[in-house]
């Protein structure tokens, strides 16, 4: 049975916008490896996070913005529609700062934020000391304020994945686990995707494969540069309530646990714990929050972050390739709800708006020349 | 013997049980330098437990297979490997750098060669009622009797296996009457081992040990229950009774404490940490690291002596420890190749009954395919029937699964469900499990504390070049 | 119902569980001497707060987790008794700022 669309790769990314072209009534075939593959959607910190974002792209912090916008209306119809809860929270969220130099950098980004995006719309204020101490348990000596924005949350990145295949099943969709897309070819006027699973064919394309797109966009006239950065998150045995909010580095789920984050390691595809690197992630949540020396980690893993060079989203139809779009980004917790909402309409009337222009690889061919 | 001083050292070895004993006894009788870790305060694994301190009456109790185990604890106090107990190892690296916590911090040990020491688990019996308190696994009695000399007065004794009967014995010799045996193990199962009888004659004193044990019991009158089905463990809180169907009637025995066995399997966390390659073993019905004939596994320097490899029982433990360690020593330009040989002679005297065993005591279908509601991950509270929606929702694999239901999250870390885990999905899935696989390991590989953890030599985790690109945050 | 089923010559230790004082031997891990005066229950679960108590005694299942002297999350069958020491059930999630 052919498909409307297909979308390679099962992360968030591709899970999202699978599950959104499903629910604008598309046939779609969502294609995914193993149970031991590349996926930064099984291993990130589930911050649906506003600020800071697009400091040097305003159409990426208007996009962010946008996706957090959506994002309540998301998590409902996805509840609704699956049972599945997203556990999604939006009380907003700090940046702690443990020394003055972190604290007037997080002021810095703040006044041009403002500058470029009108205070109200941006809406993040700073934080003092005693503020803070009124909004999180147990600060330490060191932190000296921070930075909140009301646009912030989190949500579990593991039920938001449950709940998009989920929600593509009841609306129609199909997940083919296994399926590693080997080789797209065109059939007539659509596209043929090999597999170890079978062929899969439909009328659209996209690929949503995180690091994987590098080598599928080469087969539909892409030219997707994205390379891993790796980071590591600690994870704690459950404990009793004590943060009604999300911070950067610290943040309780709704479980309990409380997960430290992360990492920004250089080291190709290298995805081993590493215990020292380990260690600074523990030291420096202590620093912020002394109290927690006393919670055991339960659980540690190692994920490849997609990152673009300039760190921000592609999103690109192919010319050679019409019918074949690119969609990679780092933030895709965050951007799961535009994905889904804004983006998968987008891509199911077969053309990418205006405004995405902004997102196109060809950004960075302008820059290298 | 000698404190630890040091952190650099030819062998480490993890695990001070029968097979981590014997591997340090040999590579230091070649001059090699070793330290063996352990997390528990004294020497002997699970079957020598309280070994050192067990007096004699105790010791007569447990029989002459345990005291055995005397001999072995105090030559590897003679020996010059450097002894830590209390020492939990969460981290070994692809250098064969080895993170171990004392309790209050930890220490990093740089090994030339590691002998993975850390020998089995009981497998896990999923079945209705099995979280109650009161309900344990009947390895847990043992260590109860032999370290502490603790017994309970009603047990039923549930499941199947040689270390069932052997337990109910001990208990029987120990002055307290089992309450009953109820035995899972298939009336067709009888007829399947028979064609191992004549191999199994090759180890003809096993086979005597343990009709002499069914023996004692049907003696002392405990009721033995066979080809039990149905089996519920039920009660308000507690336990307080158990239900099964047998030779065509209902059952209902009530008791406060009820021992589950259905066999042990690898303690495999070690060797999944170090992504060393894994097999399906049919007749034993678990993974097993793959080894070579001296226990090496698919990573250089690496061995798994005990029952780690697949399991062999005490007397193969030890073997396999000498054997790792004489082939370590042999590397090193120490060799004895004569010893060598004896060693995989005795080895394959000792496999002989293996067969017999794994037939008649293959794990009981009943647990194998828990109902839909039965608790699978006792941690994070995932039944069987959580783990069928999450395949039917495409999960192609345990990892997978983990991360739909939080199963393997809890402090466990997915070593009372593991198996189980991968087993339903294999079945719903329809394909082999060897395709299914097992929960990836991490360290830490028991939970540690966060002030341990800060407290070690640290890298940085946001390089200066990297922490101002914002976009990347997150 | 568990016992002791001999009586040596091991020194006693004293401790408490849930504030009521106990025996223990020397050598005793907390999930031996608890269940040597027949306690079974040692905590309940963080997700549904039912009843447990040790399963493994080997370290594995975690089933036996209790407070120790103020610190939530211990295995019991792991920790020997020390004099004087203050065991509680742990109940649910452990709290661990005050
Ligand atoms: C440490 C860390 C912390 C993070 N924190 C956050 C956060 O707080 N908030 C947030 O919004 N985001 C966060 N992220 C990012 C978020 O996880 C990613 O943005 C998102 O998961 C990217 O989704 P993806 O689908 O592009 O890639 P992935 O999730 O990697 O998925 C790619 C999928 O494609 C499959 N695939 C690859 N090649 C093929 C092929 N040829 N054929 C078929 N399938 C293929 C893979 O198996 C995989 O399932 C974090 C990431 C990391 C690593
Ligand atoms: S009883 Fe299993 S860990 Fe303590």
């Amino acid at each position: 049975m052919k498909a409307d669309t297909i979308v390679i790769g099962g992360g968030l990314v591709g899970a999202a916008i699978a599950y959104g072209l499903a629910r604008e009534g598309e046939k779609v075939d969502l294609l995914d490896e193993g149970d031991v593959a590349f996926r930064a959607s099984r291993g990130n910190f589930g911050l649906v996070w506003v600020q800071t974002k697009g400091l040097k792209m305003p159409e990426y912090a208007r996009w962010t913005r946008r996706s957090a916008d959506v994002w309540p209306e998301f998590s409902d119809t996805l509840l609704e529609e699956t049972g599945v809860s997203t556990a999604y929270h939006k009380p907003g969220g700090v940046h702690v700062c443990v020394d003055e130099e972190e604290l007037e950098e997080q002021v810095k980004i703040l006044n041009r934020m403002n500058q470029e995006h009108g205070a109200e719309y941006y809406g993040a204020r700073v934080l003092s000391r005693a503020e803070l101490d009124d909004m999180l348990p147990g600060l330490g000596p060191d932190v000296v304020g921070g930075t909140y924005s009301p646009h912030d949350g989190h949500a579990s990145p593991l039920y938001l994945m449950r709940a998009l295949h989920a929600g593509l099943l009841k609306n129609g969709g199909r997940y083919h686990p296994n399926a590693r897309g080997i080789e797209i070819e065109r059939d007539g006027g659509h596209f043929a995707v090999r597999t170890p699973a079978g062929t899969f064919t439909g009328a659209k394309l996209v690929l949503a494969a995180g690091l994987g797109n590098r080598d599928l966009g080469e087969m539909v006239g892409l030219d997707i540069p994205v390379e891993p950065l790796k980071g590591q998150i600690l994870v704690t045995e459950r404990t009793a309530p004590l943060f009604t909010m999300p911070t950067h580095v610290v943040r309780q789920t709704d479980e309990g646990s409380i997960m430290i984050g992360d990492s920004h390691e250089d080291e190709g595809f290298d995805t081993t714990s590493k215990p020292r690197v380990m260690a600074d992630i523990a030291a420096r949540a202590l620093r912020a929050f002394p109290f927690l020396k006393d919670l055991r980690v339960v659980r540690s893993w190692a994920a490849l972050r997609v990152m673009s060079p300039d760190g921000h989203p592609i999103y690109q139809q192919s010319e050679t390739h019409p019918g074949a779009f690119s969609v990679n980004c780092h933030s895709g917790v965050t951007l799961a709800g535009a994905h889904a909402m804004a983006l998968a309409p987008m891509i199911a009337r077969g053309r990418l708006d205006d405004d995405m222009a902004a997102f196109s690889a060809r950004r960075f061919n302008v820059q290298a020349r | 013997m000698s404190a630890t001083t040091k952190n650099r050292y030819d062998v480490a070895i993890i695990g001070a049980g029968p097979a981590g004993m014997a591997a340090a006894v040999e590579v230091t009788k070649a001059g090699l330098s070793a330290i063996v870790l352990d997390e528990q305060p004294a020497p002997g694994g699970q079957i020598y437990r309280g070994i050192e301190t067990s007096d004699e009456k105790r010791t007569k109790i447990l029989g002459p297979d345990y005291a055995a185990g005397r001999d072995i604890a105090r030559a590897f106090r003679d020996s010059r490997a450097e002894y830590l107990p209390g020492a939990t190892v969460w981290n070994i690296d692809s250098a064969l750098g080895i993170d171990v916590s004392l309790g209050q911090g930890s220490k990093h040990i740089q090994a030339g060669a590691i002998v993975v020491a850390t020998g089995a688990i009981e497998r896990p019996t999923p079945m209705p009622g099995w979280t109650l308190p009161g309900v344990t696994t009947a390895g847990a009695l043992q260590i109860l009797l032999k370290a502490n000399g603790v017994v309970s007065d009603d047990v039923v004794f549930v499941g199947s296996g040689p270390l069932l009967s052997l337990i109910a014995a001990q208990m029987l010799k120990a002055g307290v009457k089992p309450r009953a045996i109820v035995e899972t193990v298939p009336q067709s199962r009888y007829v399947a081992a028979l064609k191992h009888l004549p191999a199994a004659l090759g180890a003809a004193s096993y086979l005597l040990k343990g009709m002499a044990m069914m023996l004692s019991l049907r003696r002392a009158g405990v009721p033995i229950y066979r080809d039990a089905t149905g089996i519920r463990i039920e009660g308000n809180g507690k336990a307080e009774a158990v239900t099964f169907t047998s030779g065509g009637k209902s059952h209902r025995l009530e008791t406060t404490s009820v021992a589950l066995h259905q066999g042990i399997v690898p303690n495999q966390q070690v060797t999944r940490l170090l992504r060393c390659e894994h097999e399906w073993n049919k007749s034993q019905h678990c993974f097993v690291p793959k080894v070579d004939e001296y226990f090496e596994t698919t990573m250089a320097d690496v061995y798994v002596a005990g029952d780690g490899a697949g399991i062999g029982g005490a007397v193969a433990a030890r073997l396999r420890g000498r054997l790792a360690g004489l082939r370590i020593a042999e590397k090193a330009g120490r060799g004895n190749a004569q010893e060598r040989r004896s060693v995989t002679d005795a080895l394959m005297r000792e496999a002989k009954i293996r067969p017999l065993l794994e037939t008649l005591y293959a794990p009981s279908p009943e647990i194998l395919a828990p109902a839909d509601e039965t608790l699978v991950c006792r941690c994070e509270e995932v039944t069987a029937g959580d783990i069928r929606k999450a395949v039917d929702l495409g999960a192609p694999g345990p990892n997978q699964v983990k991360s739909f239901l939080r199963s393997g999250m809890g402090p466990c870390q997915g070593r009372m469900c593991g198996l189980a885990v991968s087993e339903i999905i294999a079945s719903r899935r329809g394909e082999p499990i060897s395709e299914i696989g097992y929960y990836r390991i991490r360290p830490p590989l028991k939970p540690l504390l966060l002030s341990e953890l800060a407290a070690l030599e640290s890298e940085e985790a946001v390089p200066v070049d990297l922490a101002d690109e914002s976009a990347a945050l997150h | 119902m568990f016992k002791r089923a001999e009586e040596t010559g091991a020194p006693a230790l004293s401790f408490t569980f849930e504030g009521k004082p106990l025996k223990a031997r020397s050598g005793d891990t907390i999930a031996a001497a608890l269940l040597a005066a027949d306690e079974r229950i040692f905590r309940t679960t963080p997700v549904t707060e039912t009843p447990r108590g040790p399963f493994c005694l080997m370290g594995v299942c975690f089933d036996c987790l209790v407070e120790i002297d103020g610190v939530p999350n211990r295995q019991a069958c792991m920790v020997q008794v020390e004099e004087g020491m203050q065991v509680r059930r742990q109940s649910g999630s452990a709290e661990v700022i005050s």
